[in-house]
């Protein structure tokens, strides 16, 4: 800073500007910064599999190790899709490395086409990086005309390196859990499916 | 008075009087003045709500309160408004408007008409989280209940009614206040400090405003953010934070984290500069390791950027993610450290005055300590796992915040006062409100350590009978506080009542920054020529 002679009022407010601007520019960064954290953190969550999202694969590396786990399904509807989803089966037991076809039954209970998509993850979230799916329906949406009912298929493996992880040399289950919701974001939904939730509000 | 200006720029010379004075005002001694009533009243109101939860606690069952609803809209009426509109709004915008101009030898701040505006900004958002604790929230009851963090869904599709709303924007004008106000602390002190004043002889209030600015710089646009989302999500069909549309709930916890723990840090540090003049300035000695102290500050605040997700530890992080948490967490006890231990080492060997700003900054000292222990007890995953969201927090972050932060006002408030407003508060009446506060307080929050080490949650209007001993003990605490109150509005009617003009330094040798140069009150314009600083400084 100037310390020997005082600064003339012009010299002050033009480095003051020059310091609000720089200022201005941060805030606009962090604001930026705030809404990319968004499709940033989806990213980071399919990379890592962190929050138990699980990885979508091509094909396994081909290494089976002898340890076993077993895989349970789960499935939930949203209250505002009337559907109905139940796999095939409520567990398997599966050894690491070895590919696994597992079907899910989706019906239209309603007398309306209906357009869902289901989210999913695996518990205990750590193993998210470690399930890896070849194939889902939950990938995509799935639309069912009335009464219509689905087999769907999910391929998944277990990583093998799974059994290199400190934090999981107990874990002797996993559960793959899918919960259906109606499609959002503007694409055509049934009007059987835009119902009042549980707070009297109209929601998509 | 336009007539006796002399070489200077006559036009800014004016001095308005009446309304205009006020409204309109660009001077940083009458806006400090502004932001102090505005947090002395919006304390009042937060500190009312507070009450009528101490006697809705008081006992089990259902006293005042017809709902869990309607008390949890009071708890987030009282969490908000203590946070945005009483501790912020006194130490950066009141005592820091009042001083950091003075003690860095400059005439005024930066951007005197933006300074008007963050204070009026700042009213209009007062105004808004009034008016939503009276519109209709979640369905049948008016208010928003859902915690001043406001985590999705439960203040999305838990609360339809436009509440919430208002107080979406309530936040969006208060932060845009905040941001302004940082922008005007920042530029004034890396361009305005008077010839000599290095930033490594700059008192440590300034360092500690400094820092707090660039914390609200940094933090403040990620809460917009995220809140900008929730009020898309409520009202526009996003799903930014709802599964349903591909979002995530947890990741509005990320954002608001990464705002709300600077912010606890944003409410400390300007605190923490006081506290460091009013040892100094009592125990006649200069504050020991001033740069360790300065440079503690800064550590504070960048170390409180990494720490954030030690507020989720329950929502599924991967043990490697608690694990750095932790650590990270627990780094930050060593700055607080270096500063509790500064303090000590300043007030060690000095000759030491017991006056009213004395015993409230040794007060400040020792609370802020007992909150700190108990922060270094919750940074651990594993003890959080059983504390997570029981009173243990709420008396952890109410020894660190309304223990600490309130009790640095307060010293503030008797340390300044003369030189404020240029009469004098009897010592006894300081110290007479102090050991009210410093007993009612520590009866109130201490008890709730028990509390929530017993398994008492967080937000609950009612208690099982096996609590109701120390929540009797500590309503009782809240009165002793509310009382303590009477002592200090008894002690501003003293001093306007009798008006004892205040010597310009009435603390002595000890006080040695630039405000105890100009006469108390100051004139209306200080430092029409710049004072110089030489020699070390601290």
């Amino acid at each position: 800073m100037s310390e020997q002679e005082p600064q003339t009022h012009r010299e002050l407010s033009v480095r003051a500007r020059r310091t609000a601007l720089v200022c201005v520019g941060v805030v606009a960064g962090m604001l930026g910064l705030a809404f990319a954290s968004v499709p940033l953190y989806r990213l980071f969550c399919q990379v890592t599999g962190f929050a138990g999202t699980p990885v979508a694969g091509v094909k396994s590396d081909g290494s089976v190790s002898d340890r076993r786990i077993a895989v349970r399904f789960d499935a939930n509807v949203s209250p505002s899709i009337p559907w109905r989803i139940v796999p095939e089966t409520p567990v398997v037991t599966v050894r690491l490395g070895e590919t696994h076809t597992v079907f899910y039954e989706l019906t239209n209970r309603s007398d309306k086409p209906v357009t869902g998509v289901a989210t999913y993850n695996v518990q205990p979230d750590q193993v998210g990086q470690y399930f890896v799916k070849l194939d889902c329906f939950c990938f995509e949406e799935q639309t069912l005309g009335p009464g219509e009912t689905i087999i769907a298929p999910v391929v998944f493996f277990i990583d093998a390196d799974l059994d290199n992880e400190r934090d999981l040399k107990g874990l002797d289950s996993i559960t793959l859990s899918y919960t259906m919701f109606p499609v959002k974001d503007g694409k055509p939904l049934s009007s059987s499916a835009s119902i009042n939730d549980s707070a009297g509000r109209k929601r998509l | 008075m336009a007539s006796t200006v002399t070489a200077h720029d006559a036009h800014e010379h004016a001095h308005p009087t009446g309304w205009r004075r006020w409204v309109l005002s660009t001077n940083h001694k009458d806006i400090g003045t502004l932001y102090l009533i505005f947090a002395l009243s919006a304390g009042l109101v937060g500190g009312a709500l507070s009450i009528l939860m101490r006697i809705e606690l008081q006992s089990p069952g259902l006293q005042l309160f017809s709902n869990g609803q309607l008390f949890n809209v009071v708890v987030t009426g009282h969490g908000l408004i203590m946070v945005f509109f009483v501790v912020m709004p006194a130490l950066i915008g009141g005592f820091g408007n009042w001083f950091i101009p003075i003690m860095i030898g400059a005439p005024d701040m930066a951007f005197p008409r933006l300074n008007n505006i963050s204070f009026w900004l700042l009213v209009a958002a007062f105004s808004l989280l009034v008016i939503s604790m009276f519109v209709p929230g979640a369905p049948g009851s008016l208010g928003f209940g859902g915690g001043w963090t406001a985590y999705p869904p439960l203040s999305v599709s838990g609360h339809p009614g436009p509440s919430f709303d208002f107080g979406i924007l309530a936040l969006h004008i208060a932060g845009a206040s905040s941001i302004l106000g940082a922008i005007n602390f920042i530029t004034t002190i890396l361009n305005m400090r008077a010839p000599g004043m290095t930033l490594h002889k700059m008192p440590l209030f300034a360092w500690g405003m400094l820092v707090t600015a660039f914390l609200l710089l940094i933090s403040l646009p990620v809460l917009a953010g995220a809140i900008t989302m929730l009020l898309t999500d409520r009202n526009f069909g996003t799903t930014f934070f709802d599964p349903a549309g591909g979002g995530d709930p947890v990741l509005y916890q990320h954002l608001f984290w990464f705002f709300g723990h600077p912010e606890v840090y944003i409410m400390i540090l300007p605190a923490f500069g006081v506290i460091s003049h009013i040892v100094s300035t009592f125990s006649r000695k200069p504050i020991f390791g001033y740069l360790g102290m300065a440079y503690a500050m800064v550590a504070i605040g960048v170390v409180g950027f990494i720490v954030w997700a030690h507020h989720m530890y329950t929502v599924g992080l991967s043990l490697d993610t608690q694990r750095y948490f932790v650590f990270a967490t627990m780094v930050i006890a060593v700055p607080t450290g270096i500063k509790v231990f500064s303090w000590i080492a300043t007030m060690w060997g000095g000759s030491i005055r017991f006056t009213a700003p004395m015993v409230w900054a040794i007060g400040f000292i020792f609370l802020f300590t007992v909150g700190g222990v108990t922060g270094v007890v919750l940074a651990n995953a594993g003890i959080d796992r059983e504390l997570h969201n029981t009173y243990y927090v709420i008396a952890h972050f109410h020894y660190v915040l309304s223990l600490g932060a309130v009790f640095g006002i307060f010293a503030a408030w008797y340390y300044w006062f003369p030189k404020m407003f240029g009469y004098v508060i009897p010592d006894w009446i300081g110290r007479l409100h102090f050991w009210m506060a410093f007993i009612g307080a520590n009866v109130l929050f201490f008890p709730m350590h028990f509390l929530g080490l017993a398994g008492m949650p967080r937000h609950y209007v009612d208690y099982p009978d096996a609590f109701a001993g120390w929540h009797f003990v500590a309503s009782l605490g809240s009165y002793i506080f509310a009382l303590s109150l009477g002592v200090f509005f008894y002690g501003l009617w003293v001093a306007y009542a009798r008006k004892e003009r205040a010597a310009d330094n009435p603390w002595g040798e000890g006080a040695t920054t630039l405000e105890w140069t100009l006469s108390s009150p100051p004139p209306f314009h200080q430092f029409e020529t710049l004072p110089r600083i030489s020699g070390g400084g601290h």
